[in-house]
């Protein structure tokens, strides 16, 4: 038996680090600091040690030769999932480049929301430190945070010491659309959260009644959605009085047409709030299973966030074009290589297509994928480099026992090589 | 392998050498002295009739870190008319004002540049930096870590901490992040943002904790001196971009005390408010400034006209500009109780006053420089300029008359509010080898490189003679990188990695006991798993660690 401590988590996007492993073999269990979303995911064990090629269990070499035969006859291949470590998507990257594949993150319909108010406007956000010490008045919108994170509210706002807050107990929690799960947003103190709820479908609506009350519109209804306008109004108001108030979303949430134009409400309205004599951030919760990981390293090896093709022998962007379930749904893509380190539940896209499995050992099928190569989870079966959803902070992972699988980018790197 | 390099007209100013018909030899990476007659040579290159330098050596060009990717995701639309094919040897990759990592690596070679110095490194973002520099192919790389606007130094000041517990604290900081040097962005006012100040003057204290930026840069100043680092303190001063700045940039040279200290994008913090536009130059006025006193050195900072992105730490001073962003999308960030950063868009137009007169103040004040030796060639990618427009501006130094046709075409009122006309200088060869090379290279104290001397590592870059100097300079014959043919014709045949220059100066462990308690009270992650160690830079094979000598100690 072997502890660890201080281990952080590649899972939960917050970049948990403090958490203590029980090491013995190949079996690991979380002694301290665990939740719902990291403590199932590092105790799965071990079940698939060996590729398979059509079922059959094969060397890695065999696996990666046929794996490669499979590329080198297609002509638009598509790489999904991109859920890994850096030097995994590096891998990614490299194969795509070599194969003219389409690169495409498991969570990219989500990200595109914010990416594509990003690429109209910009914005101006924060990180957890700041959050953790500055913020005084928490605005969620259209999230159960909780259940995104659940140490969340533990970890960054009912902080026992904060250096700008005398108490911390004494911020503000506002919940705008959806209810929390439980109770982690009522204060050390008791005070609840104020939530004022509305369907999601209703955000847009809601939100833009909010920005415009922030810049002092003038708003002739007395309800929004179910809202009262004067709800509303004071909130507006709380958010200028703020010193330093965050409003957050989930993209991944905001499950809804144009989504897109809800992210811009809130991110413009943040920036119309610093013009008040005060200041305000933005803070985008993502960063689950290397998401934010598949846009930081294509971002810099291609110029562009991950879902860019490569078939013109350069990098292409678009955003919707490059939608790899929609490519193989209309039959534009002749080949899947499916990269999922983290999530054995997570499955392949269902396909005739040339099917290229390279994830986390566990992984079950509906249909047997052509190849499948299970590979060591990144923090827990080998070193690597993870990011936490504010994009900033690249969590160094630990490797935490000796499996004997190979890494993402061992499999990757030797598929690129063979083609 | 024993490569012969014949006969080639050697511009190396580290060696004393300007312009000397000489051949020489490359061993195992480095020069060598002529071996024996018998001595088989492997490789013999003719260069008679060549120019040879040392690889350049770019001091402060953004190309690693959190801000540079934002740049990059923000600006989709102009990286599209900017494709780099993939090739047998090399990645794909585009964009023109932040290209990808590989694309600039490879652009950066392609142009005779073979090491490049990211400068705002934010201790907390320190590992991207590197993992992004890592994954830019032939260059040498290193970072300057960003410090003055992190709550931890503000608090010791606050405390009045003594100046040997500030040494040990950027000593640790430097090890954490592997740093080469120390920069001082806006000294204290990206911290100062935070509690919503909008500007910060060089004696004005943070709202918050009562600390003037003047403090921060004498402390931090003193620091790097103490701790022996060679590359003086790194300053992004006060209020960048203000019309009257010059008075708070020449107030902080005197202001400094003699210490050590290196002002940069230098343009950008030059100007006056003279004139019926309210701005003028203040490039004569700085460059006596410089002249005059010797523990001051300069990057210019150079802007030069069309689309670039500005990506700078100072989200305080980019925050206040985002009115002028083209396209108009701009994004600023508060980062982790340490920095912030900003990234805004720009379009510099020749035809728009203050652009250039911009452009004028920057050429102004390399020109009006005595020294080459303390002046270096920026445009401080991406915010001047991509570093791609480095041989234009080369020809605009080197050839008076070409620069007074420039001149001629930029708006009438900018034309009369410059003296850039009435100046006579001509760069020479040897002036640009020291301000792209040699003098680089002793600035931030590297140890074996930006020379072609006996034992330097053999970074050379090889020149046809042109008149036109931005033809020569933009398409070397050869570029070779530690003794590896990786240029031909400006083309690149063949990339290898680079290393990662720092320095680890000392600093006493229990400086950390402090940092441990700072961390877990009000920080985010465990001071262990904040510090970079070596094998992230080194364990996948390709990277490697080149630790550089500090003053005074061997």
């Amino acid at each position: 038996m072997n502890e660890i401590t201080e281990v952080p988590s590649p899972f939960c996007g917050i970049g948990t680090d403090d958490l203590t492993m029980q090491v013995d073999g190949l079996s690991v269990k979380v002694s301290e600091n665990g939740c719902a979303v990291n403590t199932p995911a590092f105790e799965q064990e071990i079940t698939d040690t060996s590729a398979r090629v059509a079922g059959q269990e094969v060397s890695l070499e065999v696996a990666v030769a046929k794996a490669a035969e499979l590329l080198g006859v297609s002509n638009q291949p598509v790489i999904g999932g991109c859920a890994t470590d850096v030097n995994g998507m590096r891998g990614v990257m490299a194969l795509a480049d070599r194969s003219g594949a389409v690169v495409d993150n498991i969570n990219f319909t989500a990200a595109r929301r914010n990416f594509l108010a990003l690429q109209d406007t910009g914005w101006m956000t924060t990180t957890l430190a700041e959050i953790k010490n500055r913020c005084d008045y928490f605005l969620v919108v259209g999230v159960d945070l909780e259940g995104f994170a659940p140490r969340f509210f533990e970890r960054y706002l009912w902080n026992e010491e904060s250096m700008f807050l005398d108490d911390t107990s004494q911020r503000q929690i506002v919940y705008l659309g959806k209810a929390p799960s439980g109770n982690a947003a009522t204060s050390p103190k008791g005070v609840q959260a104020k939530v004022l709820e509305c369907a999601d479908v209703d955000l847009p609506e809601v939100t833009a009644v909010l920005r415009a009350l922030v810049k002092g519109r003038k708003i002739v209804v007395d309800t929004v959605a179910g809202i009262s306008t004067d709800e509303l109004r004071t909130i507006a108001e709380q958010l200028k009085a703020a010193k330093y108030s965050v409003v957050t979303w989930a993209a991944g949430a905001l499950n809804f047409d144009h989504a897109e134009l809800t992210v811009q409400m809130l991110t413009e309205m943040v920036k119309d709030i610093n013009t008040m004599d005060t200041r305000s951030s933005g803070f985008p919760l993502g960063g689950k299973e290397g998401d934010q990981t598949a846009n930081q390293v294509c971002g810099w090896t291609s110029a562009y966030p991950a879902r860019t093709r490569f078939s013109s022998g350069f990098p292409e962007y678009d955003p919707f074009l490059y939608d790899s379930k929609v490519m193989l749904e209309n039959g534009e893509a002749d080949a899947l290589v499916w990269v999922q380190a983290f999530n054995s539940a997570a499955v392949p896209p269902i396909t005739d297509l040339p099917t290229i499995v390279v994830a986390r050992s566990g992984m079950a099928f509906a249909e047997e994928p052509d190849v499948f190569i299970p590979v060591g989870t990144p923090g827990i079966d080998h070193v690597g480099h993870a990011y936490r959803l504010d994009n900033v902070v690249a969590i160094r992972l630990k490797k935490l026992r000796d499996s004997g699988l190979p890494s993402t980018a061992d499999v990757l790197n030797a598929i690129e090589q063979a083609l | 392998m024993l490569i012969k390099l014949t006969g080639g007209t050697v511009y190396d100013p580290a060696s004393g050498i300007d312009g000397q018909i000489k051949t020489l030899y490359v061993q195992d990476g480095r020069f060598i002295k002529q071996p024996a007659a018998d001595v088989q040579v492997d490789k013999e290159y003719d260069l008679k009739g060549k120019v040879l330098m040392a690889g350049a050596i770019d001091m402060h060009t953004h190309i690693g870190g959190g801000k540079g990717n934002i740049a990059r995701m923000l600006i989709p639309e102009d990286h599209r008319s900017d494709p780099v094919h993939r090739s047998d040897i090399t990645r794909s990759g585009c964009g023109h004002a932040m290209p990808s990592s590989f694309a600039t690596g490879y652009r950066y070679a392609e142009m005779g540049y073979t090491t490049a110095f990211e400068p705002a490194v934010l201790p907390v973002n320190a590992r991207q930096a590197h993992m992004e520099m890592a994954d830019i192919p032939i260059l040498d790389k290193g970072g300057y870590v960003l410090m003055g606007s992190d709550d931890y130094l503000l608090r010791m000041l606050t405390a009045k901490k003594d100046q040997k517990a500030i040494n040990d604290y950027v000593a640790w900081t430097m090890n954490a992040a592997k740093a080469i040097g120390v920069k001082v962005v806006n000294p204290g006012g990206i911290n100062a943002f935070k509690f919503n100040q909008r500007k910060l003057e060089l004696d004005e204290q943070n709202a918050h904790y009562g600390v003037s930026p003047r403090e921060i840069l004498q402390v931090l100043a003193t620091a790097v001196k103490e701790l022996g680092v060679k590359h003086p303190l790194h300053v992004h001063g006060c209020n960048l971009g203000v019309p009257g700045n010059v008075s708070t940039t020449l107030d902080t040279i005197q202001g400094i005390g003699g210490l050590p200290m290196h002002l940069t994008h230098i343009q950008f913090h030059s100007y006056g408010t003279e004139g019926d536009f309210k701005f003028s130059s203040g490039g004569a006025q700085i460059a006596e400034a410089i002249n005059n006193n010797k523990n001051i050195t300069a990057d210019v900072g150079q802007i030069l006209f069309g689309q670039t992105i500005t990506a700078s730490g100072d989200n305080m001073r980019q925050h206040a500009n985002h009115g002028f962003a083209n396209p108009d999308k701009w994004v600023c960030m508060d980062i982790e109780c340490d920095a912030g950063c900003g990234v805004v868009p720009f379009k510099y137009r020749d035809q728009n006053f203050v652009n250039a007169l911009q452009w004028a103040i920057g050429l102004e004040i390399f020109l009006l420089v005595d020294d080459p030796w303390r002046v270096f060639l920026t445009t401080d990618h991406p915010n001047g300029a991509p570093f791609t427009t480095y041989p234009h501006l080369i020809r605009l130094l080197m050839d008076k008359s070409f620069r007074n046709d420039m001149l001629a075409t930029i708006h009438p009122e900018a034309q009369k509010m410059t003296t850039l006309g009435s100046i006579d200088r001509e760069y020479s060869l040897q002036e640009i080898a020291i301000l792209t090379r040699a003098g680089a290279a002793k600035l931030v104290g590297l140890d074996d490189r930006g020379s072609l001397g006996e034992g330097a590592w053999a970074d050379i870059t090889v020149y046809t003679e042109n008149t036109d100097r931005e033809q020569m300079f933009e398409k070397p014959d050869y570029v070779f990188k530690d003794g590896e043919l990786v240029v031909v014709d400006g083309k690149v045949v063949h990339t290898k990695w680079g290393t990662t220059h720092i320095v680890r100066p000392e600093w006493d462990t229990s400086v950390e006991q402090d940092l441990q308690k700072y961390f877990e009270r009000f920080m985010t992650m465990k001071v262990g798993n904040f510090k970079i160690s070596d094998d992230e830079i080194t364990e996948d094979g390709r990277g490697s660690l080149t630790t550089h000598s500090l003053n005074g100690i061997a």
